[in-house]
């Protein structure tokens, strides 16, 4: 199985003031491709500055972190940002749809910055968002949809660049167990169709779903559980996925 | 554009900025197209001296007569010993009171020579101007300036007519077309008027009134005696006109003790227009700069606002894959745009200056008649010439306020961390 990222030794310092704050402490493991991986940890833990730094917002204090056979700990500014643009789908607790834009707009936002907004990417756009149940939304605005809509375009915004890894930060955060549930299972399919998904939560039920539960404690890894729960990778073929899609 | 108002309002600094490039140009243009064009019509390559009364207590008096200005032996004397002017026009002119048939003027009568119509650029309606056979003979006749003629004769045709100058009678032998006035000399600054001129040959004036002139006032008789009351002398080429003009002051100055003449040339009005010119429309282009700039940090402080409002919308767009100069792109995108927006209705109001301004001193006349009538006749009758360079210029400095202001905020936005602009609320 082919390596989709491969974190060795990686530490994050914050500066504040004269205070150092140690938010990992050096942190190891590999992620192949395909993989599907629950962050979960305390509060503080240092669960969303891995993933942050995972998505290439951020650089390491130190060791090295490799996006394929591409060691992004001392990539430059721009470069993160085509890494971000071409291999990164990011899925955020609060949405983070962009207002002023239309369901559609905002699914074709990280195309826009890869130069590679052409008619028939926008009919994939339009794809994708049926895929995730909201065909019938595309000209609506974000405040006019409920949070469940609001993280499916997020999810379909974050499939538009066909990315190596899904990052998501507590993408279940804001939602009831109904929605968590739909969305949850959105991204399983996902998982199931190939997708690299990487997530933070802090819901059991959430992390239960991921073959493998990453525990954080105080910026060092506690423990790399697999999870024997998880549903095997084939169960279902492919294309039932997209049948499945709750409306 | 997400708040229109604030939109606007942001639009509507660089517009008044650029519409006040425009229309203060276009103001600066007007005048001084209008005194270009009044000085022009005395002729770039003349000299004019005229005779003025000095202040009284320097006056020579024989008797009791009044004695100034520039004689007929000063004319000679240019004529002869200056090579450079190819003619030389001599007049006398009278403030009198013309009648024909119970209808009254009052204007200038003018003895001249057949020169003075092409010098002063008369043109002929009908019949003929003086000729030389008028002034050999001494002859009665007269031209009517177009002003004179419609006014006497409201309602006939004023050639082979007799009118009354005083107490001489002329015979109409011309009518002059009407003719703009021209700009003031010797020393006066208001504006020449021709329209209500009479022409008859000099010698007939020589000889019929002479050169001393009585005025009545009330209880005493003053008199004056002038020979001529203005020498225009024509210069060979534009190149030579100020050298003979100091030849011409200096000739002069040999022969009068007292200032009692002003020499005018109106090539150096002209530069000294020119200057003018210059000034007002560096003074008007610093006042519009300076709106230019106001508007321009207007625009500033709206990006600021709307940078730090979609902060968090930076820092989406910086984790979908935008770069640094994507940001700074859209941002700049946006103020120049604005700027561009408030540029072009900007222009557009600026083409209405000529409109604008003469429905300002049209509403002038009635709202405020005394502020009217202390205006300049040359602001009163000026149109508005909008300056062809003026738009793209405009254009551009609407649109160069907008990156230069905008450049700030864009590059503020940035310069964001994308993980901080992501947390914030
Ligand atoms: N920009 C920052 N400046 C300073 N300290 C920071 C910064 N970001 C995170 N930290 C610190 O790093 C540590 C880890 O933070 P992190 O956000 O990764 O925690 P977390 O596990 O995601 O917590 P939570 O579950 O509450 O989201 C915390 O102690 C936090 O205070
Ligand atoms: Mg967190």
């Amino acid at each position: 199985m082919r390596l989709g990222a491969s974190i060795q030794e990686i530490t994050k310092e914050y500066h504040l003031g004269g205070e150092v704050v140690h938010a990992l402490r050096g942190v190891s493991f590999d992620v192949p491709e395909g993989d599907y991986v629950a962050i979960m940890g305390a509060s503080g833990s240092g669960k969303s500055t891995l993933l942050n730094l995972l998505g290439c917002l951020d650089h390491p204090t130190s060791g090295k972190l490799f996006l394929g056979d591409e060691n992004v700990a001392e990539a430059s500014d721009d470069r993160l940002a085509e890494i971000r643009a071409s291999k990164i789908g990011f899925v955020f607790q609060s949405f983070n749809l962009i207002p002023q834009l239309t369901v559609l707009e905002n699914i074709e936002v990280p195309l826009y910055y890869q130069r590679r907004l052409s008619p028939k990417e926008r009919a994939r756009c339009k794809e994708l968002a049926e895929m995730v149940g909201l065909g019938n939304r595309l000209y609506h605005r974000p405040t006019q949809l409920s949070g469940g809509q609001q993280q499916r375009v997020a999810i379909a915004r974050a499939l538009v660049n066909d990315p190596l890894f899904i990052l998501a930060d507590e993408p279940t955060g804001n939602l009831d167990s109904a929605t968590t549930e739909e969305i949850m299972a959105l991204f399983d399919d996902l998982n199931r169709q190939g997708k690299t998904i990487i997530l933070v939560t802090h819901e059991y039920d959430v992390g239960r779903r991921a073959r493998r539960i990453i525990r954080l404690k105080d910026g060092r890894i506690e423990s790399i559980i697999d999870n024997p729960q998880a549903k095997p990778r084939s169960e279902l073929p492919e294309d039932v996925a997209k049948a499945k899609a709750p409306q | 554009m997400l708040h229109p108002l604030r939109s606007l309002l942001t639009v509507l600094g660089i517009f008044i900025g650029v519409a006040s490039v425009i229309w203060l140009l276009a103001i600066g243009e007007g005048i001084s197209r209008k005194a270009q064009e009044q000085i022009e019509s005395l002729g770039a390559t003349n000299i004019i001296i005229r005779s003025i009364k000095p202040p009284s207590e320097q006056v020579q008096t024989s008797g009791l007569v009044l004695q100034y200005g520039v004689t007929r032996a000063d004319y000679a004397r240019l004529v002869e010993t200056i090579p450079t002017v190819v003619r030389a026009v001599r007049i006398r002119e009278l403030r009198q009171r013309f009648s024909y048939n119970g209808r009254m003027v009052d204007g200038r009568l003018v003895g001249c020579t057949p020169e003075y119509q092409d010098i002063v650029r008369l043109e002929i309606d009908r019949g003929r101007f003086i000729q030389d056979s008028d002034l050999q003979d001494l002859k009665n006749y007269c031209v009517l300036a177009a002003g004179t003629a419609e006014k006497l004769f409201p309602f006939e045709d004023p050639l082979g007519k007799v009118i009354r100058v005083e107490e001489h009678f002329y015979t109409v032998v011309g009518v002059c077309k009407p003719k703009m006035p021209s700009a003031g000399i010797g020393g006066s600054f208001a504006a020449q008027d021709f329209s209500s001129d009479v022409y008859i040959p000099i010698t007939t004036l020589w000889w019929r009134i002479g050169d001393v002139v009585f005025t009545r006032r009330a209880g005493s008789t003053e008199a004056e005696q002038i020979e001529l009351s203005q020498i225009t002398l024509q210069v060979d080429k534009t190149a030579n006109v100020v050298p003979t003009a100091d030849v011409v002051k200096a000739t002069l100055a040999k022969y009068h003790p007292i200032e009692d003449y002003g020499v005018t040339v109106p090539l150096e009005l002209l530069e000294q227009a020119r200057t003018t010119r210059m000034m007002f429309m560096v003074f008007m282009g610093l006042i519009a700069g300076i709106s230019l700039v106001v508007g321009g940090i207007g625009i500033m402080n709206i990006m600021l606002a709307t940078v730090t409002e979609r902060t968090r919308e930076i820092g989406i767009r910086r984790a979908l894959g935008a770069k640094r100069r994507d940001i700074i792109r859209q941002f700049l995108v946006e103020t120049v745009v604005l700027s561009t927006l408030g540029g072009i209705s900007g222009i557009l109001v600026g083409f209405l200056a000529p409109l604008l301004s003469e429905g300002a001193i049209w509403a002038l006349q009635f709202l405020a008649p005394r502020l009217y009538n202390s205006l300049p006749e040359i602001v009163k009758t000026m149109r508005p010439v909008v300056v062809p360079a003026s738009v793209p210029l405009a254009f551009g400095i609407a649109v160069a306020v907008g990156i230069i202001f905008g450049l700030y905020p864009a590059r503020r936005a940035a310069n964001m961390d994308p993980i901080e602009a992501l947390r914030h609320e």
